[in-house]
């Protein structure tokens, strides 16, 4: 990897949906094998460009979700790379067996985007919301799993899935994101990376929540808090030896994700981390409820996935660690 | 047209496949027995006479595809294959015991001439519109063939193919329902009645035809048929009887994926080994020449 971090984290000029669909337009031009496919869900995610491109390549299942995945399945199994589309509720929930079994047990080739992950389905609403998606294609086993935070690391992840055999999920937040990466940065599935270092805590962090997990170490830093942060873009397969590095040089870990606390990213850890290194660790993200309707940033609120409720769980974690300390003696 | 010397060799695949099926079912003392036996023809035209395979190739990119789309009866494809060589007659006997390449329902990782992973039913359909896709893609003249469990035809999903295929006009996409009039509960009518299957397809601008499942000369005159229908998928439905020519299981109720004992076996085998022989006889008493046209 050759991370190169911006040193403001603005809101990026493009879309991230813009960013996807140019990127596979690139990929698909340079392979032939590459071909789309989506739920009736071209126009919204601005996929008329490709289809322009590379009509032949382009199949609208219309609104059938679980006949798109079986269909990628058959096309992967004649050599093709299918990337299948929808939003994240009906990419993973509303076609899981499919995609258990006609591509993953199959040992296909099946790339799957869900857009509008969690509170950024927003004006969808709670019907609409996925907050299992993660959880869902982390339990398919040999899935990978990936939750980009801007467009540079949406489009490099693009092009690592392009070249990987196997059951893809990649996470689309649609709109402009913070920027963390500049351009030319270079990644690799399965390893995260470190964006900030902190003696004190580290906050493990995916997709939108890297943003927010930023300003929240910029805020705990005001309070005398080193907090770092790690972009953990790879859910599955998780970075053991980057979070059991974290844990260890810390020695307290908060994750943030927008994707409820069971299943995703902040289980991954917990996992990992009861198994190898017991440490001190609370997990931001959907509580085990389900979603509703509202603008995204009311929803970042009431949901807690904002930097100042990572800022405030941080302080009651270190202070729990504290106070235990304390008790011990 | 087909020769009666064909149709002749054809009766003895279909009953060297049911044999077979029978004696590798045999080592478990239960299994998929009712829907095995009711596509023993259709495969046998597959393989024997329709398909464009080789079994020493079985991933050649040009060959006919066939997605089992109700992939329990995977052990009479296994028979199938094992017959035409894909390898050998003895794995059969391995079926579904620990370590096999052989399990109960289709796997393409696991058997050498599987296709498509199948047995969440409702799937294949998907699958095999999939494969004709990307075989049209890379302008290929090869078909996907697809077999249907009747009951199958109860998941949302097979609908969902059919629509798909009717709008795209899948001409190389090749369907059969295996329509024994049975599921694993009962009777079809009983549980989802499905009614008139091929006015079903036709709606969804299918070229539908119904066909007797078990007559040889039939099934090959309707896959002709389907070949030379240039803008649809097409569709045959098998009408055909659950169980068929395995004495203890033939059109009885319950025949999905039952128990039974040495000796019933013993006696499905022995008779369908009679069978065998007869038809051997007889193809042996009409000689090596070209037979009559029927």
């Amino acid at each position: 990897m050759n991370i190169k971090l911006a040193a403001k984290h603005e809101p990026e000029e493009v879309m991230m949906r813009d960013v996807y669909v140019n990127t596979l337009i690139d990929l698909a031009a340079q392979d032939n094998r590459i071909v789309v496919l989506n739920a009736d869900l071209i126009k919204s995610v601005g996929m008329a460009a490709f289809q322009e491109k590379f009509p032949e390549r382009t199949f609208n299942c219309g609104v059938q979700e679980a006949n798109m995945i079986g269909i990628a399945a058959g096309l992967a199994a004649t050599g093709k790379k299918p990337f299948a589309y929808s939003f994240a509720t009906f990419a993973t929930r509303r076609c899981y067996d499919q995609i258990f079994l006609s591509a993953a047990y199959a040992g296909l080739n099946v790339n799957i985007t869900g857009s509008d992950p969690g509170v950024s389905a927003a004006y969808n609403g709670g019907t609409h919301m996925a907050f299992e998606d993660m959880a869902l294609m982390r339990a398919v086993p040999g899935a990978i799993v990936v939750d980009p935070a801007d467009s540079t690391c949406l489009a490099a992840l693009l092009r690592l899935i392009s070249e990987q055999h196997g059951v893809s999920y990649l996470r689309l937040y649609r709109r402009e994101a913070a920027k963390i990466y500049e351009t030319g940065s270079v990644f690799k599935i399965g390893k995260a990376v470190t964006l900030r270092l902190g003696k004190d805590v580290t906050i493990i962090a995916c997709g939108i929540m890297v943003a927010e997990a930023l300003k929240a170490s910029d805020l705990l830093a005001a309070r005398g808090i080193e907090a770092g942060v790690v972009d953990c873009f790879t859910v599955k397969p998780l970075d053991r030896e980057m979070v059991l590095n974290c844990a260890a040089e810390s020695g307290a870990v908060v994750t943030a994700e927008n994707h409820n606390v069971i299943g995703g990213l902040g289980s991954a850890v917990a996992e990992l981390l009861s198994e190898h290194l017991p440490t001190p660790l609370v997990r931001i993200g959907r509580q085990d409820q389900f979603g509703e309707v509202g603008p995204m940033k009311y929803l970042q609120k009431a949901f807690g996935l904002t930097a100042g409720h990572i800022v405030v769980k941080t302080v009651e974690l270190l202070g729990d660690i504290k106070h235990k300390k304390q008790t011990k003696k | 047209m087909i020769s009666t010397k064909e149709i002749g060799e054809l009766k003895i695949l279909a009953t060297r496949i049911r044999l077979e099926t029978l004696k590798e079912l045999k080592c478990l003392g239960f299994g998929h027995v009712g829907g095995a036996m009711s596509i023993v023809e259709v495969l046998a035209v597959l393989y024997g006479r329709v398909m464009n395979v080789k079994p020493d190739q079985p991933n050649w990119p040009d060959r006919d595809w066939l997605v089992l789309s109700k992939g329990h009866a995977g052990p009479a494809l296994y028979a199938t294959l094992a017959l035409k060589g894909y390898f050998p007659l003895a794995e059969l006997q391995t079926l579904n015991q620990p370590g096999t390449t052989l399990p109960s329902h289709c796997d393409l990782q696991k058997t050498v001439g599987i296709d498509m992973t199948t047995g969440s039913l409702g799937q294949g359909i998907s699958t095999a519109i999939g494969v004709a896709l990307g075989n049209r893609l890379d302008c290929r003249d090869n078909y996907s063939y697809l077999i249907l469990g009747d009951g199958e035809c109860n998941e949302g999903q097979v609908w969902e193919g059919v629509l798909f295929a009717g709008h795209h006009g899948l001409n190389n996409l090749i369907a059969f329902v295996d329509y024994n009039k049975q599921q694993l509960d009962g009777y079809t009518r009983d549980i989802i009645d499905l009614g008139d299957l091929a006015a079903k397809f036709s709606t969804f601008n299918w070229f539908a035809q119904d066909c007797a499942g078990h007559d040889l000369e039939a099934i090959c005159s309707a896959i002709e048929k389907a070949k030379e229908e240039r803008t649809r998928p097409a569709v045959i439905i098998l009408h055909t009887i659950k169980g068929k020519s395995c004495c203890f299981a033939e059109a009885k109720l319950d025949n999905h994926n039952m128990f039974f004992t040495d000796e019933m076996i013993d006696q499905a085998i022995s008779c369908v080994s009679e069978d065998l022989l007869q038809l051997q006889r007889a193809a042996d008493a009409a000689g090596p020449g070209e037979g009559g046209r029927s």
